[in-house]
């Protein structure tokens, strides 16, 4: 195996014409600061608005890629948002829900009719209901990481995924996103799998016109918590 | 993959006589160009990205041995595997054995451009182990036992009635009088026909759209969620990725992520962009418990530092053949390999070499549009050159074509010898061809099928020096 190794590197040295010169340590030098810098390369200057229009514009281009958004004002609302969302959409009160505390947290005895389980997802769970780390005001993005609070599996099998997204992490950009991943698990590392999700699974294989629910959910609902608050910090 | 594209030709003659096709064919004009062109104008700051983009690759390939290192140590601190694979054969080999010592019987595929060019799915099935692809496109062909004819809309040469036939023919448990003429109806089936085939996988394959060196992450981008599927699923998470896919930090790829979607399916951002570093965590509720990653060279090293360079930085979006005439006449398949369309036509010599591929560099009306649209502003049309002068070094072009650029180039080299036989020739030629030419001697190959349009009496230099003095003709 590491005569593989050799044999591929050494191919790609001697395209390069890697000698054991200044030059080649020069090179080095330039790939480990790029790493260690991670600087931002342009970056698109559409959402780099007020907080109440950085919002709108995170719910405007999930609403584009077919998701669908709830304001609500606090936490403790999520619940009754997310039994009205199922019924209106003719769902199973029954959510599978992700291990995470924040979700836990919330006062789900007001909704007695719901049923709450945790884990990752089994093969007869119809909804699920997890939290993000992040949504990304460019592209009406949301970004997922996996961890003993967010098992992946919710976020492919059920055919309905809900995501719970407190305002104040709506953020401009991917890069932005990054940044609040480093700053948890440090540089230079991420967990297993980062998801980012736009909208409900898609195809376009069949004569290029586009199905919802390919293979993962056919729905994407975000309950977004606090906006009209966070927008007003301006 | 065994190529045909030497048979090009026959190919290209096959494929533009079939009406099925031509039809199918018309959803990538229809669809591709007008979508990409609306999202391209919806970010003002598109064409410096693109530059950006292109500076990136530009820069990681020069530092491809250092970062190629780097992400192999982040591989492996984050619990994954890397195959160094040389050739085709290394890379078949080494999947085996992965999925040998999992045991695997059945195994899910994720939809991969280098799984399709080591052959992937014949040597699993040649040793007994079942690939399932659940990719909608892939899965179409493989029940059809075709190969992709596009690099992102595999069965895109195929109409709706040919995947119901499909259908019908392959699902037979279920029932026959079930309606299944609408898309959508399609697309269900196939959904819940492949619920089943995940959940038994013991390996899931997926290849990649960058790996990143900063974190020792694979990446795939897709709309259909079947690539998560198959890789959250299974026991062991093998990815199948070539070496130039490498880029240096989660910034550069996000950069690069803003032109891929918009130039490949007209999309802001692709449904699911997925970033996977190494197996599942101890504390992780699921995930793979192994990550392996082929790495495979066959052949890019040794396009580095060479005038083919360029076309390592290919992000395979496939905007270069949506928006080409010879893609829109002939489809995928008649190119004979791997990759068609442009892309195609540059890497496929590089590939499996000229003595095989010559023709795919002559299928281009140097139009440009591939240039033009490529995102990360790859020089196809001068590398499809480059291509051309190599075969003719090498003496691999036909006698005749030989012939001609000789002659040509003999009067060439002789300006006053050139101007006094293309004087004496237009006005005969105007004469014989009264307009046009149905036939030429030595030309029936642009006569075939079209005419070629006769000289109207003086040469272009005797108009030009007539423009000059100020009479118009």
């Amino acid at each position: 195996m590491s005569e593989a190794r050799e044999q591929v590197l050494g191919a790609v040295r001697r395209s390069l014409r890697r000698g054991d010169t200044a030059e080649t340590l020069a090179a080095a030098s330039a790939a480990t600061g790029r790493i260690a810098e991670h600087r931002r390369n342009l970056i698109p200057a559409r959402a780099d608005l007020p907080r109440a229009e950085q919002i709108a514009l995170f719910e405007t281009w999930a609403v584009q890629q077919a998701a669908s958004v709830a304001r609500v004002p606090d936490a403790a609302a999520v619940p009754g948002a997310l039994a009205a969302f199922l019924k209106a959409e003719n769902l199973p009160a029954e959510i599978r829900m992700a291990p995470d505390p924040e979700l836990e947290a919330l006062p789900w005895r007001d909704q007695p009719m719901l049923t709450v389980t945790k884990g990752p997802a089994r093969e007869s769970d119809a909804v699920s209901l997890t939290g993000a780390l992040a949504g990304i005001a460019e592209t009406g993005t949301l970004m997922l990481h996996s961890g003993p609070a967010g098992p992946t599996s919710l976020n492919f099998l059920p055919e309905t995924h809900v995501i719970v997204l407190p305002a104040e992490r709506v953020v401009a950009s991917y890069e932005d996103g990054w940044d609040m991943l480093r700053a948890r698990f440090g540089e230079g590392f991420l967990p297993r799998t980062v998801n980012f999700i736009t909208g409900p699974s898609r195809t376009g294989d069949i004569e290029q016109t586009i199905q919802l629910g390919a293979h993962g959910p056919r729905r994407l609902h975000i309950i977004l918590v606090g906006a009209d608050a966070e927008g007003e910090r301006g | 993959m065994e190529s045909s594209a030497r048979a090009f030709k026959e190919n290209a003659r096959a494929a533009v006589a079939d009406p099925q096709l031509k039809r199918a064919l018309s959803h990538v004009k229809e669809g591709f160009i007008g979508k990409r062109a609306k999202a391209a104008a919806k970010l003002p700051e598109f064409e410096v990205l693109r530059d950006a983009a292109r500076d990136i690759k530009n820069h990681t390939l020069d530092h491809l041995d250092l970062y190629l290192e780097h992400y192999e140590r982040k591989v492996t601190e984050a619990g994954g595997q890397v195959h160094w694979c040389p050739t085709a054969e290394d890379a078949r080999r080494a999947v085996l054995e992965i999925c040998r010592a999992a045991g695997a019987r059945t195994v899910t595929k994720g939809k991969s451009m280098i799984a399709e060019e080591i052959a992937l799915n014949d040597h699993l099935e040649a040793n007994g182990i079942t690939p399932v692809e659940t990719d909608l496109g892939e899965y179409i062909i493989q029940l059809r036992g075709e190969t992709p004819s596009h690099i992102i809309a595999p069965a895109v040469h195929l109409t709706k009635d040919l995947i119901e036939a499909d259908f019908r023919a392959h699902h037979t448990a279920l029932p026959p009088e079930r309606p299944l003429s609408e898309p959508r109806q399609l697309v269900n089936e196939a959904r819940e026909v492949l619920r089943d085939k995940y959940l038994a996988a013991d390996v899931g394959i997926t290849g990649a759209n960058f790996l990143v060196a900063e974190t020792g992450t694979s990446v795939i981008v897709t709309n259909e969620g079947n690539g998560d599927l198959t890789q959250v699923l299974p026991r062991v998470h093998i990815v199948v990725a070539s070496l130039e896919k490498i880029v240096p930090t989660l910034e550069d790829v996000s950069t690069i992520l803003r032109v891929l979607a918009r130039s490949a399916t007209g999309q802001e951002c692709s449904t699911y962009t997925t970033f996977s570093t190494g197996p599942k965590r101890a504390e992780d509720p699921d995930g793979p418990d192994q990550y392996h990653v082929i790495l495979l060279d066959n052949g890019r090293s040794s396009m580095l530092g060479g005038e083919f360079q360029d076309m390592l930085r290919c992000i395979r979006c496939g905007a270069c053949m949506n928006h080409c005439p010879v893609y829109h006449a002939i489809g995928g398949h008649a190119y004979g390999w791997v990759y068609p369309g442009p892309m195609g036509a540059v890497l496929t010599p590089s590939l499996i070499g000229i003595e095989e591929a010559g023709h795919l560099p002559s299928a281009s009306t140097f139009c440009g549009r591939c240039e033009s649209v490529c995102p990360m502003r790859i020089p196809l049309p001068k590398m499809m050159r480059h291509w051309r002068e190599r075969e003719f070094e090498r003496h691999l072009s036909p006698t005749g074509a030989r012939a001609g650029l000789a002659l040509w180039a003999f009067f060439a080299k002789r300006p006053a010898l050139y101007h006094f036989v293309t004087g004496m020739a237009a006005p005969v030629l105007a004469a014989l061809g009264r307009g046009r030419f149905r036939r030429l001697p030595l030309a029936g190959g642009w006569t075939a099928h079209r005419d070629m349009p006769a000289p109207e009496g003086r040469t272009f230099r005797q108009l030009w020096a007539g423009h000059r003095q100020g009479g118009s003709r």
